[in-house]
C-alpha cells in the first residue's frame, strides 16, 4: 500500500461516515471570478470591489442634469411624484424622518446602488468615470465632501458619512 | 324576531368578557348549539324563514367545460390583491393579500403578497443561471435543471415585509381592511434546495462570515446575510404550494430565509457571493435601517417578530345581529413556532386561550379559533401571541413605548413611516355589527 493510500485509508477509518455525508453530487459547472466578472459589482464598505477611475462634483453635475434629474429633481430635491429626493439634512430625531443619501453609513453604498441599478430604466450604462463623478455630484450636494474633492477608489471608502459608527446592531446573536 | 334579542345563555360558561367561549366548544361539543336550537335560536339571522327548495337552472343542464387550469368561481372576483401601482408607472409596486376574504394557513399562490421594486423580470427559466462564488474552494453556476436533482426538502413558511403593518405607526388609526393593515406577509408551502447543500458543493472558506444574494431583476436587488443563516435553514426555493414559484414570488428561484424580513429572501436569485463582511447594499443601509427614539439607528433587524392579527371577523365586514360567531386569524413569528394565542372581546381587560390548529409549524402561520356568543354590544376584539423563544407580541403602548409612532395621523398604507410594528391590532366593532380599526 502506498503512503498516499495508507493515509486515504486511515482517514476514512477515522471519518468513515462523515467522508461518506460529505460526498456531493458534483452538479453544476465550474466557472472562473474572470467569468463572473459581469456580475461582480458589488462594492464594500471597506472599498473592495471598487474600479479604476475617478470623478469629481463637477465632472458629475452635467451627467446628473441629463441623466438622473428628471426623477430626482435639479439639485436632487424636489424629485418627481413618486420619487425620493437625493438631498436632505442629516437630521433624525422623529421616527418617520425622511433618508436619503445623508442616512447611509457608508459612500460606497451610494455608488454600488448607481452602478448597479440606475438609470433606473437604462441600468449599468453608465461607465465607472461617471459612477464617481456622480457619487461625488450628489455627496457633494449633501455637503458631505467639498465641490474640487475628487472620488476614486482610496478616497471614496474614506468619506467620513454623518452616520458613520451610529448604527446598533438589532440582533448580534444571529451573526 | 328582533335584531336585539338576547340569546339564550349557552350551558358553557364564558371564559372571558363580552361572550368568548370555551375553545374546546367546538370539538365535539355541538350539544350546545342543538341545545340552543332546541331553545329556539337555530334559525338563519339573515332571513326571516326558509322558503321551500328547488331546482336551481345550474341544476338541470350539463355544466361548462372542466379547464385544463382552474380559475376561482365567477362570483369571487372580489377576492383579489390591492395593487400600488395598477398604472405601473415606473416606480416599485405592491400587492396585497386579502386575509379578511381567506381562511386556514396556506395563501393562495396567485394572491401571495408581492413587492417588485422595477417590475416583473421575464425569465426564460433554461438560460438562468445562480453563480455561487467569492469567499469558497471552487466557483459554480447551477441551471434549474441542476438544482432540480439535488435533495429537495418541503417545509411551510410565511414571508413578511419588514413593512407590513407599518400603517398602525400611525398616532390615529389607519382605516383600512387587514389586507391594507397586514397584507404584505403570506403563507406557503416552499420546495427547493437547502443552501448548505449548495455551500457543501462549492466549499465555503473560513474566512466568509456573510453571504450577498443578487436577483436578476433590472436593480439587481441584493442583500446580505450571515452565514450562519445559510447554513441554518436557507433555501432555494423552486416550488410554491406544489408549483414553479409565481413570477411576482421570484421565478424560477428565490433564497427563502425562514422569518426573516422578506426584502432579504432575494427573488429571482442569481449570484450568492461569500463574503467576510456584510455589503451595506441599498436596502440595507437606509429603508431596513430603522430610526428609534431618541435618535439612535438600527441595523440588521433580521427577525420577523411574533405577531398575530384577527381577520375574521374584521374590517370589510360586518355583523348580522347577535349570536354566535367564531372569532379566527393568522400568528406567526420568526423565532420558531407559535405556542399561544389569546383573544379579548373587552379590549384587553380579559382574555380567553383560543385553539391552535395544528400541525404547528416554525417560522409559519397558525390559524387560532375562538368561539364566541356576542350579544349585540360594542366590543372591542384583539388577539395576542406567544412564541416558543418566550417572546409575547406587544400591546399598542408597549410597542409605542420603544417604538414611537408618528406626529400626524399616516394617511396612505403606502406610506412607511418605520418598519417592523408587531404589536397587537384592535377591532372595534359597535351595536350595528359595524367594524373599525381602533387603539385600545
Amino acid at each position: 500500500m502506498s503512503t498516499r493510500n495508507l493515509i486515504l485509508s486511515l482517514a476514512l477509518l477515522a471519518f468513515g461516515a462523515s467522508t461518506a455525508l460529505a460526498e456531493t453530487p458534483g452538479l453544476g459547472k465550474n466557472i472562473t471570478e474572470d467569468e463572473i466578472k459581469p456580475w461582480n459589482l458589488d462594492v464594500l464598505p471597506d472599498g473592495t470591489n471598487l474600479p479604476p477611475g475617478s470623478g469629481t462634483p463637477t465632472q458629475g453635475a452635467p451627467i446628473y442634469a441629463q441623466k438622473c434629474a428628471v426623477c430626482h429633481g435639479e439639485k436632487g430635491e424636489k424629485p418627481a411624484p413618486g420619487y425620493g429626493a437625493l438631498v436632505s439634512p442629516p437630521k433624525f430625531d422623529k421616527i418617520d424622518a425622511f433618508k436619503s443619501v445623508s442616512y447611509y453609513e457608508f459612500a460606497t453604498t451610494l455608488f454600488d446602488v448607481i452602478r448597479r441599478s440606475m438609470p433606473y430604466t437604462t441600468p449599468r450604462t453608465l461607465n465607472d468615470n461617471e459612477v464617481y463623478a456622480l457619487s461625488a455630484y450628489i455627496l457633494s450636494l449633501n455637503k458631505i465632501i467639498g465641490e474640487n474633492d475628487v472620488l476614486d477608489a482610496q478616497s471614496l471608502p474614506k468619506v467620513k458619512m454623518p452616520n458613520a459608527g451610529k448604527f446598533i446592531v438589532r440582533f448580534p446573536d444571529r451573526i | 324576531m328582533t335584531i336585539k334579542e338576547r340569546r339564550p345563555r349557552s350551558p358553557m360558561p364564558d371564559v372571558a368578557g363580552n361572550g368568548l367561549l370555551d375553545r374546546r366548544a367546538l370539538l365535539g361539543r355541538g350539544i350546545m348549539f342543538a341545545g340552543a336550537t332546541a331553545a329556539g335560536a337555530g334559525a338563519s339571522l339573515t332571513s326571516a324563514a326558509a322558503e321551500p327548495l328547488k331546482d336551481d337552472p345550474w341544476s338541470l343542464t350539463m355544466g361548462a367545460i372542466t379547464p385544463p387550469r382552474q380559475e376561482p368561481s365567477r362570483f369571487e372576483k372580489n377576492v383579489v390583491r390591492t395593487l400600488s401601482n395598477p398604472n405601473h408607472e415606473f416606480r416599485n409596486s405592491h400587492a396585497r393579500t386579502p386575509h379578511h376574504l381567506l381562511q386556514g394557513t396556506v395563501t393562495p399562490a396567485a394572491l401571495h403578497f408581492s413587492i417588485n421594486h422595477s417590475g416583473l423580470p421575464d425569465i426564460d427559466p433554461e438560460k438562468h443561471r445562480l453563480v455561487i462564488h467569492g469567499l469558497v474552494r471552487q466557483p459554480k453556476t447551477f441551471s434549474l435543471e441542476d438544482l432540480s436533482r439535488y435533495p429537495m426538502v418541503t417545509r411551510m413558511g410565511f414571508l413578511e415585509c419588514g413593512g407590513n403593518s407599518a400603517p398602525m405607526f400611525s398616532n390615529q388609526p389607519f382605516q383600512g381592511t387587514a389586507q391594507a393593515l397586514h397584507g404584505l406577509v403570506s403563507n406557503s408551502e416552499w420546495t427547493g434546495v437547502l443552501l448548505s447543500t449548495l455551500f457543501e458543493e462549492v466549499g465555503l472558506d473560513p474566512k466568509a462570515k456573510w453571504f450577498l444574494a443578487e436577483g436578476a431583476d433590472s436593480l439587481a436587488l441584493h442583500r446580505s446575510v450571515p452565514v450562519k443563516k445559510g447554513l441554518d435553514d436557507a433555501m432555494i426555493a423552486l416550488y410554491q404550494n406544489g408549483e414553479r414559484l409565481m413570477p411576482g414570488n421570484g421565478y424560477p428561484m428565490r433564497l427563502l430565509l425562514p422569518g426573516y424580513q422578506g426584502n432579504m429572501n432575494i427573488k429571482f436569485t442569481r449570484r450568492i457571493k461569500l463574503l467576510d463582511q456584510p455589503a451595506m447594499s441599498f436596502y440595507e443601509a437606509k429603508t431596513y435601517s430603522q430610526i428609534i427614539p431618541g435618535e439612535k439607528l438600527w441595523k440588521f433587524h433580521f427577525l420577523q417578530e411574533v405577531k398575530s392579527f384577527i381577520t375574521h371577523p374584521s374590517v370589510g365586514h360586518s355583523l348580522k345581529g347577535p349570536g354566535f360567531y367564531e372569532i379566527s386569524g393568522v400568528a406567526y413569528s420568526g423565532t420558531g413556532r407559535i405556542t399561544k394565542v389569546m383573544v379579548s372581546a373587552d379590549g384587553g381587560k380579559s382574555w380567553g386561550q383560543a385553539a391552535l390548529q395544528g400541525p404547528v409549524y416554525p417560522q409559519a402561520f397558525v390559524r387560532f379559533r375562538m368561539p364566541w356568543r356576542w350579544d349585540g354590544q360594542p366590543v372591542v376584539l384583539q388577539s395576542r401571541a406567544w412564541d416558543e423563544g418566550g417572546n409575547v407580541q406587544p400591546t399598542r403602548a408597549e410597542f409605542v413605548a420603544t417604538r414611537g409612532q408618528t406626529e400626524r395621523p399616516v394617511a396612505s398604507p403606502l406610506a412607511f413611516p418605520n418598519q417592523h410594528y408587531n404589536s397587537i391590532t384592535s377591532w372595534g366593532i359597535d351595536s350595528k355589527g359595524e367594524i373599525k380599526h381602533v387603539y385600545a
